[in-house]
């Protein structure tokens, strides 16, 4: 008992602090990618290749003064910020991070809680996601803010309900609700992209909508908002807020990475004969380059797309997306029952 | 229909295809157009470090010119004060005292010499009309300061050091279009 609370703890710690420096390096690594698609250099100057600039800006906004507007409802105020980045952090548990890991007699999963409903748990914790951004939005007391947070949460229903959706087509044909049963069935080639390209393609629209990012970031765009929802944050408030945003990339392409594209599974890996502790983590390496390209593709997809206007873009959420992926859900049923019907 | 000016032109929005209907196509086109700039020359010159090559022709800081024994070439005449179309020269005339003479060239010379570096337009217009040889644009760069007044550069500035001469041979080559007034 002591090993398995030890374990996880030390597991949770390495997971936090991993999830903090991908949050954080994806902030200089979205400044230079843009500099580059934009024929720039980007930012260069704090350190070798500007690799201390998180830290600058980190400091930077601890430093800054807290401003909370007199007439702000102050409690919800301070209570926005916190409660987006601990929903942004807690989706991160089920995760199943690689193989197991055995060190002498002990067996070290290396996934936090195989929850047998890591799914929902996902959605459910993402959902509360959305609170932080109405509520930081609402209590600012300022239009903008509150227009901001209004779209953010008309934004975020109406995407969450496709994304699930088109989850319900994957869920059908694996036939499980736990991430590390999802992860363990792809082994080698049999990744659910290919099985269920639709219901990729719906989720990782939803994904962008569900982060806030371009072409769907409606809720904080400058040009019409200001800043959206953190128009009144300073400091570390509005510190959070941004932060928030770079851990749910970092988990939704997590998410994506495990349940489309074959988790911590490398094809051809265990062909090599190596020791399953090497080829754990060699995976663990595998499915961490799977979520780099992912974020990457988040901010290539930002340089690339204008923003959509709010009736496109609730018109694709629910004309379009909704429709498609109840039929995703359709055409996997029918493959489903004909499959046990004629068992081929 | 006709119309008045005829110029009336009845615009059509066309019809979205299929595939632009469909969104995706078009999105992974635009795509391939971003990523190909990831991999294209990168027009940032990072300054310190590199500098951007200057014209031949370039006009910067000024600097008043010694002759090859060292005195100073600038009678004080006051031309190039008239000739300055931004009125950034300021000359206070002396006369040279007896043992004098090896620091200025000629009876007169500028007891201060000054330009206001934020009126100066650096058109070179002084230059031109210095008959003395006295007054040339260099490619140097005015230095940024924080007060208004760091920018009036006095002659301590503007003087070349004896032992630190300033080559201006790039200004005197003059182009092939122009003719010196001869007299």
């Amino acid at each position: 008992m002591g090993g398995f609370l030890l374990s996880k703890t030390i597991l949770i710690v390495i997971i936090f602090v991993i999830t903090l420096v991908i949050a954080m390096y994806s902030t200089i690594l979205e400044r230079k990618f843009a500099a580059w698609l934009q024929d720039r250099i980007g930012p260069n100057r704090t350190g070798p290749g500007g690799i201390l600039q998180p830290l600058a800006d980190g400091v930077k906004m601890f430093m800054k003064e807290e401003i909370i507007p007199a007439n702000a409802h102050k409690f919800l105020f301070i209570m926005g910020p916190m409660l987006a980045m601990t929903t942004a952090l807690m989706a991160s548990v089920v995760i199943p991070w690689g193989k197991s890991l055995k060190i002498g007699d002990f067996v070290m999963d290396l996934q936090v809680a195989d929850l047998n409903i890591g799914i929902l748990y996902v959605f459910g914790v993402v959902s509360i996601g959305v609170y932080g951004i109405m509520i930081g939005g609402w209590a600012s007391n300022n239009k903008f803010s509150l227009l901001g947070a209004l779209r953010a949460s008309s934004q975020m229903i109406s995407y969450e309900l496709a994304m699930s959706l088109s989850l319900v087509a994957v869920i059908m044909s694996t036939g499980t609700l736990s991430m590390g049963e999802i992860a363990a069935q792809q082994s080698g080639w049999h990744w659910n992209v290919f099985t269920q390209p639709l219901s990729f393609i719906i989720f990782i629209i939803c994904a962008f909508a569900e982060t806030n990012r371009t072409p769907f970031d409606l809720p904080e765009c400058e040009t019409e908002l200001i800043g959206g929802y953190h128009t009144e944050y300073s400091s570390m408030g509005l510190g959070f807020y941004l932060f928030a945003e770079y851990i749910n990339m970092f988990i939704s392409s997590a998410v994506m990475a495990t349940i489309f594209f074959g988790g911590y599974n490398m094809p051809f890996l265990d062909q090599l004969g190596l020791a399953p502790n090497v080829e754990a983590l060699i995976g663990t390496a595998f499915f961490f380059g799977k979520i780099a390209f992912f974020i990457l593709f988040f901010m290539w997809v930002r340089w690339t797309i204008p923003r959509f206007r709010y009736d496109q873009l609730m018109n694709l959420g629910w004309k379009v997306m909704i429709p498609l992926a109840l039929v995703n859900i359709l055409i996997t049923g029918s493959v489903l029952i004909l499959r046990d019907h004629f068992n081929f | 229909m006709l119309t008045l000016s005829n110029r009336k032109k009845v615009m059509e929005q066309e019809k979205l295809s299929f595939s632009e209907k469909l969104y995706l196509p078009v999105i992974a086109k635009g795509l391939l157009i971003t990523i190909k700039h990831l991999f294209k020359r990168k027009a940032t010159i990072k300054y310190p470090e590199q500098t951007r090559e200057f014209a031949k022709v370039y006009r910067g800081h000024h600097v008043l010119k010694r002759d090859e024994q060292g005195r100073e070439n600038c009678t004080a005449c006051g031309l190039c004060a008239v000739a300055c179309p931004a009125e950034a020269i300021t000359i206070v005339a002396a006369e040279r005292k007896p043992g004098e003479e090896h620091l200025y060239r000629e009876e007169k010379y500028a007891a201060s010499y000054d330009i206001n570096m934020l009126r100066c337009i650096f058109c070179g217009l002084c230059e031109e009309a210095c008959p003395k040889d006295a007054i040339y644009l260099t490619d140097r760069i005015v230095e940024t300061e924080y007060e208004r007044e760091d920018f009036i550069y006095g002659k301590d500035k503007l003087v070349e050091k004896i032992d630190q001469r300033i080559d201006v041979s790039k200004r005197k080559i003059k182009s092939e279009f122009y003719q010196p007034i001869k007299n």
